[in-house]
């Protein structure tokens, strides 16, 4: 169920989107009305979202520290694991988002053999598999930007040989599309094992169909249902500039690779997906770890009720004088 | 309950069955706590105040208990970004599944950390989120109802907010906030265990957890120094509200109350003595724990306010706390932010080395592994290792020292400082990857030791594995619950490996200006 429903669900839009070329030429709805509802969603969500997040306070420091702290001068601090200072925040945050260090931390609990002994072995392919998507997609994302720069810059023309290794025939295919298939394609059949398919969500697996789609439709648009890149640059500047221009010279596939992106760019702030954003705001990552060398303040720190030490010692008036220990009054 | 192997070869970790979004718990006998007495919650005036169990059918919750919650969590989400974002981000990578020692000696697979926040966040996302309003179950959401209340409360006392998890978690995600946040919402409604809020309001009332007043303090400590004259032959004091001392010494209550925490407390006033430290204990402020920690801030800071009130009381330059766990996790990362600034206090300075603890210049508090091992480290302290020879030694990291404060060489420095043999367990279980005793966020209650076992099982396995390979015989660690809880730990999944605390270590190979020659070591076993 949590697995069909949203296979059905992607299905069903590119059904929605190949329709609307095929049969009713919804170029209007497709190519001008959903890319503009579903970025103005995108851009107001994501920017709501993460308002709500920054604006909202961090009461306590909660740094979760993973090495030694900074205490005695001959014992080595953990620069990173234990930053106490803004450069040491800096790395540890550029080590979580660029190489994704806790997911590296990764082991696996096994109760192994007949003794059932309980060991931990390196799992390190969750890991790799993340790297090679969000890796791959970064790459993708700065390739496409060759559609809306004009002219393009030489970075993106050296990027794209690069990530084709410098093949020379007229389609070369792209390492990172090999590569994000192939972490995709892990990231998807481990949902199935018995253990991750228990805590999955259906949009999990939405997600997974969804950008899986993407890739498809975009490996199929570049290898065999090619469109015009020059119109698809013309379309793709008119919807920038503001100016939607006519169409034609790319077909359905163009339009069901276009609007899946579109899609997916709605559906993401009201997702997981905005740990894309949330990872740097984690104040379990990001605050030193100095909370008694710097104090950290609560803006809704407010007074409570304590039992003071005058209550407390007119309780236990007697019981300190019987055992001689000293009172604010004296013990007389 | 069952043998070790037993509940080893029916456990399943890797093929949980059902769906988690529907299952009804059952209160097992041996799982879960029970309510708190009505006495201890009038006594801090706790809301919706009554006597209760959780395995009663009728919880008698308050006619609009529902509202209660949605709006206390709502207060909630806008006063801690912590856990909105963590309501909002997981990937339900599963990366923290297996970290969880409830799970892992459970195999109950809402244990699993990612479970355990579903569980509440299915109801932020119902309440809170459009995608939840709309689709409801589709979209992972579920409605708040009675069932669901008693599952938060099963598996959010199931938690020990050892913070492992979130080692682990890509985005940092901290199970211990999402717990800490449910169990604020549970207390909103009168749904608290006995085992945290009479600790609490014995702690508010006398001044320590186990509720010992004034004059029963300052015998216990007696009977301290007596035994120490006995082992040393010296006498020593111990000063209780002495005014104008410079250090105020602040320890769990458990050191001076039970065992094996007692030789602890040994070492402490035996190190105290041997180094002329001018300090005072203090019976107001006679607890570095605070069991409201696992209540709810508000309570921490109520109870925690008491350490910084007697420091001013008292005249004391600078505070040293002793060996305990979420007492460090409160003073650590809470005690300067709720009731500090500490601007009547100095930075901490050491008496004997002149040492300047600049790491703690705000908090003025430091903890007594950082100022033995500054004393170690300046040659302050003459120490005979082969007092220890008896033991072959291995250090358990205690989680809020470890992934909290990061307290880390510190322990160890005066372990191979004080012992001729120390071995660590295996490296994906110590240091900030170290596994909870079980017993910790105020769980360490009789009537759920069999889940306390089950939690306790992987710290269990590592040291059974140092024990087969090393023959260790002793686990050393800094914390009044590992102490209490995991002799018994121990004692069912291992058998043969005692626990003792670091101090007491010290106090063993402490030699002492005027000691006569020692016979027995702190326990008063005959030294070889």
């Amino acid at each position: 169920m949590k697995v069909i429903l949203p296979f059905f669900l992607v299905i069903a839009i590119v059904f929605f989107i190949y329709g609307g070329i095929k049969f009713y030429d919804a170029h209007i709805i497709l190519g001008i009305i959903i890319p503009y509802v579903c970025f103005a969603v995108a851009i107001v969500g994501f920017v709501a979202r993460v308002i709500k997040w920054a604006i909202s306070p961090v009461p306590f420091n909660i740094t979760t520290v993973c090495g030694q702290q900074k205490s005695l001068p001959f014992i080595r601090h953990s620069f990173i694991e234990s930053p106490a200072s803004r450069t040491g925040v800096f790395i540890r945050m550029l080590f979580e988002t660029l190489f994704f260090r806790s997911l590296s931390r990764n082991d696996r609990a096994e109760l192994y053999g007949n003794e059932r002994r309980l060991i931990y072995g390196r799992d390190r392919y969750l890991w790799l598999a993340s790297i090679l998507f969000h890796w791959s997609l970064l790459i993708i994302v700065l390739r496409h930007l060759r559609f809306f720069l004009e002219p393009v810059p030489h970075w993106i023309l050296f990027l794209q040989d690069l990530d084709s290794l410098f093949q020379s025939h007229l389609t070369p295919f792209y390492i990172s599309n090999v590569l994000i298939s192939m972490g995709i394609l892990y990231l998807f059949f481990r949902r199935f094992k018995k253990r991750n398919y228990y805590i999955s969500l259906p949009s999990d697996y939405f997600i997974l169909f969804l950008i899986g789609g993407i890739i498809i439709s975009g490996i199929l648009l570049r290898h065999i249902y090619r469109a015009d890149l020059y119109s698809v640059k013309v379309f793709l500047y008119g919807l920038i500039y503001l100016n939607p221009v006519p169409f034609g010279g790319f077909g359905v596939m163009f339009y069901i690779h276009f609007c899946l992106i579109c899609i997916l760019l709605a559906y993401l702030p009201y997702s997981k997906l905005m740990h894309m954003a949330g990872v740097f705001l984690s104040p379990t990552r990001n605050i030193r770890n100095d909370s008694r060398a710097r104090r950290h303040i609560n803006p809704w720190n407010y007074p409570v009720k304590v039992h003071s030490y005058e209550e407390w010692e007119k309780e236990f008036k007697d019981a300190l004088k019987e055992a001689g220990i000293p009172q604010e009054g004296g013990n007389g | 309950m069952d043998k070790p192997d037993e509940i080893k070869k029916t456990l399943n970790i890797d093929r949980p069955e059902g769906d988690w979004m529907e299952s009804k718990v059952e209160f097992k006998k041996g799982t879960y706590c029970y309510g708190a007495p009505l006495k201890h919650q009038q006594y801090l005036g706790l809301p919706h105040q009554r006597e209760w169990q959780p395995h009663d059918p009728d919880w008698k919750l308050p006619e609009n208990w529902k509202e209660i919650i949605i709006e206390g969590m709502k207060g909630i989400l806008k006063k801690n970004r912590a856990l909105k974002l963590f309501m909002d981000i997981c990937v339900r990578c599963g990366a923290c599944a297996d970290k969880c020692h409830f799970f892992i000696g459970s195999g109950d697979p809402k244990n699993m950390p990612v479970v355990r926040a579903e569980l509440l966040r299915s109801v932020y996302r119902r309440y809170f989120t459009l995608q939840g309003r709309l689709f409801r179950r589709l979209a992972g959401a579920r409605d708040l109802t009675v069932d669901v209340l008693k599952e938060w409360f099963y598996y959010f006392y199931q938690c020990t907010e050892c913070r492992r998890c979130s080692v682990y978690c890509p985005y940092g995600i901290d199970t211990c906030e999402i717990t800490m946040a449910a169990r604020e919402l549970l207390n909103l409604v009168g749904c608290n265990i006995q085992w945290i809020v009479e600790p609490a309001s014995n702690c508010y009332r006398t001044g320590n957890h186990l509720g010992v007043p004034p004059h029963a303090f300052k015998e216990t400590l007696g009977f301290a120094l007596d035994e120490i004259r006995d082992i040393t032959g010296i006498n020593i004091e111990a000063p209780i509200n002495k005014k104008g001392a410079e250090v105020l010494f602040v320890a769990p209550s458990a050191d001076y109350f039970a065992s094996p925490h007692w030789y602890t407390l040994l070492g402490y006033l035996m190190l105290f003595h041997e180094i002329g430290l001018d300090y005072t204990w203090s019976a107001y402020a006679s607890e570095g724990g605070n069991f409201g920690l696992f209540h709810s801030t508000e309570l921490a800071k109520r109870l925690n306010a008491k350490i910084y009130e007697e420091a001013k009381r008292l005249k004391v330059k600078w505070i040293l706390g002793g060996e305990c766990g979420h007492m460090w996790r409160v003073i650590h990362q809470y005690m300067d932010t709720m009731n500090g600034p500490a601007d009547f206090l100095e930075v901490p300075v050491s008496p004997i080395t002149g040492t300047r603890f600049e790491h703690a210049r705000s908090t003025k508090m430091i903890h007594i592994a950082e100022f033995t091992a500054d004393l170690i480290q300046n040659n302050k302290l003459n120490l005979d290792k082969s007092r220890n020879d008896k033991w072959i030694i291995t250090f358990h990291d205690s989680c809020n020292p470890a992934r909290s404060m990061g307290l880390l060489e510190e322990p160890r420095f005066i372990i191979k400082n004080t012992c001729n043999h120390f071995y660590e367990m295996p490296e994906n279980t110590i240091r900030e990857k170290t596994f909870c005793c079980g017993s910790g966020a105020g769980l360490g209650a009789d009537e759920n030791l069999e889940m306390r076992l089950k939690g306790g099982m992987p710290r269990a396995m590592a040291v059974k594995y140092v024990k087969e390979k090393y023959g260790v015989n002793m686990l050393a660690c800094m914390c009044a619950i590992d102490k209490a809880a995991l002799p018994a730990v121990l004692d069912y999944w291992v058998s043969g490996v005692e626990v003792c605390g670091v101090h007491e270590l010290v106090g063993n190979a402490l030699v002492m200006k005027g000691e006569k020659k020692r016979e027995t070591n702190l326990r008063g076993e005959p030294l070889e």
